[in-house]
C-alpha cells in the first residue's frame, strides 16, 4: 500500500516501494497560479533532503521544489515539459514532477501524513 | 481583445494600432525613385529570390505608425512610475542637453585617444564621484547594467580567490531579503547557491550566516537597502565574520538611491557594490534608455578589476585596454565589454551629480525616503503592512487586507491601469506574500503622491463591495486583460502571414 507525505515546502511524496513519486501540492498549485514552465531534474541525478531538486515557474514567481528525501532520481513527468498546465489541473496526480529511489526511508518518518499538513495549512491562513 | 466599442477600434484618439506587416500596402512607398539602370546582374545564385518581406507603406504612415506606438508607451514622463525596486525617477533635461553635445555625442569608440581627451576625462570624473560617494578604493565603469555589474563583482572575487590560491571556494549565501539576480549571477558563475531566510522582521539573520560561514565560502551577497525596503542593520558585523572566513561581501547596490550621501558603502566593509547609474543617476530607463552599472571595488579587490582602466598622468588621459604591471593591471580579470561602457549614460549621470553637487544628492535621498514613508505611513491602516516601519525609499504592503474579498494584487494592478498609474510592482519580494512595493523617488511632488494615495484608498474601499469590477479591469485601457499564461506558455516571437 503506498503512503503520501508531505513537507513544510508543500511538495509531496508518494511511496512506492523503494521509489517515492514527487510533486508539489494543490495549495502551491494554487498560490503560485498558473504554472508556465517546470525544469526537473534528469534521470542519475543525487539530490538531497531540502534542496533544490526542481524549478517551477508561474506568472507570478519561479519557485525552487525541494527534494523530499535524498536518493537517486530514476525518472521524470516528461509530459509536463509541454503541458505544464497539468500541475494546475491534477497537482497531487498527473501533475507529478519525478521520481526517486529513497535511500534514507527513515527521512520519510519526518515529513507529515495528509491529516498533519490540513492542520499545517490552516495554521498558515 | 479591446475595451473599445466603436466601429473603429479607436477609443476617442487612442488608436488601435496594429503591426506594421498589417499595415502592408504592396506597392506603396515612402520615397519615389527612378528605376534603376538595366545592368546584368552577377548575383547568380545569391540574389534573393523572394524579396525582403518588407511592408509597404508611405511616409505618413509610417510616421504615424511610430508616433502612435510611442504615445502607447506610458514612461516617469507621462505620470507616477512607483514600480518598486526599479527608481524610475525623473531625469532632467539638462542632462539629455549635456549627452546631445557633438564631443559627448558623437566620438567614436576606436578613435584616436588623443581625440577624446574630454570624454575619457568625463568618464574618470565620473569615476571620482562614484569612488568619493561610496569611500571604495576603485570603480570598474563597463558593465551594461545591474545583473552584469554584479558579474563583474563577482568574477573579481573569483580572480582574487584564484590569485590567493588555497582550496577551490563555490559557496556563496544569499540572504531572502537579496535580489533575485544575486543568486542567478552566482550560479551563473557556477557556485552553489544557499538561501538564508530573513529574520521575522525581513533582515538578514547574522547567527544564520555565521553558522554558515566557512573557508568553503566565496562570497556574500546581499542588497542594501534590501528589497523589503529596510536597511540592513548588521551589515558590518556580517562583513567582519565574512573577511574572517577569508570570504568578501558583495552588495547589490540597485537601491542606492535610498542612502546615496548618507552612508558612505566601505564603512560597512563591502568588498563589490554596482551602482545602477540608470535608477540612482537618473537617465531614462525601463523600456527607454539603455542601463550602466559600474562597480565600485575594496582595497582587496581592487587589482582584479576588469579592463579597460583609465589613468590620468603627464601625458593626459590614457586608456588601458591590456593587463600590464607598470599601469597596475597586471592582474586585471579581463574585460566584460568590448568598449568603455555606456558613455551616454555616463554624461548624463555625471551632469546629475554637478548639477546637484553634495548637498543635492544628500537631500535627494532624504526625499526619496520621506516620499516612502509618507506612503506607508498613509497607507497602513488600509493596506497590512509586513514589516514595521520606517521603511527606507520603497514602501512594501501585502495582501492580507484583502483576504475575503475575492480581490487579488493583480486585481488592485489593474485597477490601478485604469485610474491613469504606471501599477507598483506586484509578488516581489518573494518573501511578502501578494506584496506590493512602491517605489515614489524623490521626483514626486505631494500632490501626486496624495493622489496615488487617496486612489489605493478608494480601491481598498470598492474591493469590499465589488470585486466584479476588479476582476474586469483594467476597461479603459487600449486592451483589457492579457492572457499572460498563454504568453509565457506559448509566445508568438515571430510575426507571421
Amino acid at each position: 500500500m503506498s503512503q503520501i507525505k508531505f513537507t513544510k515546502d508543500h511538495e509531496w511524496i508518494r511511496v512506492e516501494g523503494d521509489t517515492g513519486v514527487v510533486g508539489i501540492t494543490d495549495y502551491a498549485q494554487h498560490a503560485l497560479g498558473d504554472i508556465v514552465f517546470v525544469e526537473l531534474p534528469e534521470v542519475g541525478r543525487e539530490i538531497t533532503q531540502g534542496n533544490e531538486a526542481a524549478v517551477v515557474e508561474s506568472v507570478k514567481a519561479a519557485s525552487e521544489v525541494y527534494a523530499p528525501v535524498d536518493g537517486e532520481v530514476t525518472g521524470f513527468n516528461e509530459a509536463l515539459v509541454d503541458e505544464p498546465a497539468q500541475v494546475n489541473a491534477d497537482a497531487e496526480g498527473s501533475g507529478w514532477f519525478f521520481k526517486v529511489r529513497i535511500a534514507n526511508p527513515a527521512q520519510l518518518d519526518g515529513l507529515m501524513d495528509k491529516a498533519a499538513y490540513q492542520t499545517y495549512l490552516e495554521g498558515l491562513a | 481583445m479591446t475595451s473599445a466599442t466603436t466601429i473603429s477600434g479607436h477609443q476617442g484618439l487612442q488608436m488601435d494600432e496594429p503591426l506594421i506587416f498589417e499595415l502592408d500596402s504592396p506597392g506603396s512607398s515612402g520615397v519615389d525613385l527612378p528605376p534603376p539602370p538595366k545592368v546584368k546582374s552577377r548575383l547568380g545564385a545569391v540574389a534573393a529570390r523572394n524579396g525582403v518581406g518588407l511592408p509597404g507603406l508611405s511616409e505618413p504612415e509610417v510616421v504615424r505608425h511610430y508616433t502612435r506606438l510611442s504615445q502607447k508607451n506610458y514612461a516617469i514622463d507621462s505620470g507616477f512610475y512607483p514600480l518598486g525596486s526599479c527608481t524610475m525617477k525623473h531625469n532632467p533635461r539638462l542632462n539629455e542637453k549635456m549627452a546631445r553635445l557633438p564631443g559627448f555625442a558623437d566620438v567614436h569608440p576606436l578613435q584616436p585617444v588623443s581625440t577624446v581627451q574630454g570624454a575619457l576625462e568625463l568618464i574618470d570624473t565620473l569615476a571620482g564621484w562614484l569612488k568619493t560617494l561610496t569611500g571604495m578604493k576603485a570603480v570598474a565603469l563597463s558593465p551594461a547594467a545591474g545583473a552584469h555589474g554584479e558579474m563583474c563583482g563577482m568574477m573579481a572575487i573569483a580572480a582574487a580567490h584564484e590569485h590567493r590560491g588555497g582550496p577551490a571556494r563555490k559557496r556563496v549565501l544569499v540572504p531572502e531579503s537579496a535580489h533575485g539576480t544575486n543568486p542567478a549571477t552566482a550560479a551563473a558563475l557556477g557556485m552553489t547557491v544557499e538561501a538564508i531566510p530573513a529574520t521575522e522582521d525581513g533582515r538578514i539573520d547574522l547567527p544564520a550566516f555565521k553558522a554558515k560561514l566557512g573557508f568553503d565560502v566565496a562570497a556574500v551577497m546581499l542588497t542594501n537597502p534590501n528589497t523589503c525596503g529596510l536597511f540592513e542593520r548588521e551589515v558590518k558585523a556580517l562583513a567582519d565574520a565574512v573577511h574572517e572566513a577569508g570570504a568578501f561581501l558583495y552588495c547589490d547596490g540597485a537601491n542606492f538611491n535610498a542612502i546615496i550621501g548618507r552612508v558612505r558603502v566601505a564603512d560597512l566593509g563591502v568588498d563589490a557594490m554596482h551602482i545602477n547609474l540608470h535608477k540612482t543617476f537618473s537617465t531614462p530607463h525601463g523600456g527607454g534608455g539603455p542601463g550602466s552599472g559600474p562597480v565600485v571595488f575594496s582595497e582587496a579587490l581592487a587589482p582584479f578589476i576588469p579592463l579597460p582602466a583609465i589613468i590620468h598622468d603627464d601625458d593626459g588621459y590614457r586608456l588601458i585596454e591590456t593587463q600590464d604591471d607598470d599601469d597596475g593591471t597586471a592582474l586585471a580579470f579581463g574585460r566584460m565589454k568590448a568598449f568603455h561602457g555606456q558613455m551616454g549614460v555616463f554624461v548624463r549621470a555625471l551632469a546629475y551629480s554637478l548639477s546637484h553637487g553634495a548637498d543635492g544628492l544628500y537631500q535627494a535621498s532624504a526625499d526619496a525616503v520621506l516620499s516612502a514613508n509618507y506612503i506607508l505611513a498613509k497607507l497602513k491602516d488600509t493596506f497590512n503592512a509586513p514589516f514595521e516601519g520606517p521603511c527606507m525609499h520603497e514602501a512594501l504592503f501585502d495582501d492580507k487586507s484583502l483576504k475575503g474579498t475575492g480581490v487579488s494584487t493583480l486585481d488592485i494592478a489593474k485597477a490601478l491601469i485604469d485610474e491613469g498609474f504606471h501599477p507598483m510592482t506586484v509578488y516581489f519580494p518573494l518573501v511578502v506574500h501578494g506584496a506590493m512595493l512602491i517605489e515614489p523617488t524623490e521626483s514626486e511632488s505631494k500632490r501626486s503622491i496624495d493622489q496615488f494615495i487617496a486612489t489605493m484608498k478608494g480601491l481598498a474601499e470598492r474591493a469590499k463591495t465589488d470585486a466584479a469590477s476588479f476582476h474586469a479591469a483594467p476597461t479603459l485601457a487600449p486592451r483589457r486583460r492579457l492572457d499572460e499564461t498563454a504568453a509565457a506558455r506559448k509566445p508568438i516571437l515571430k510575426w507571421k502571414k
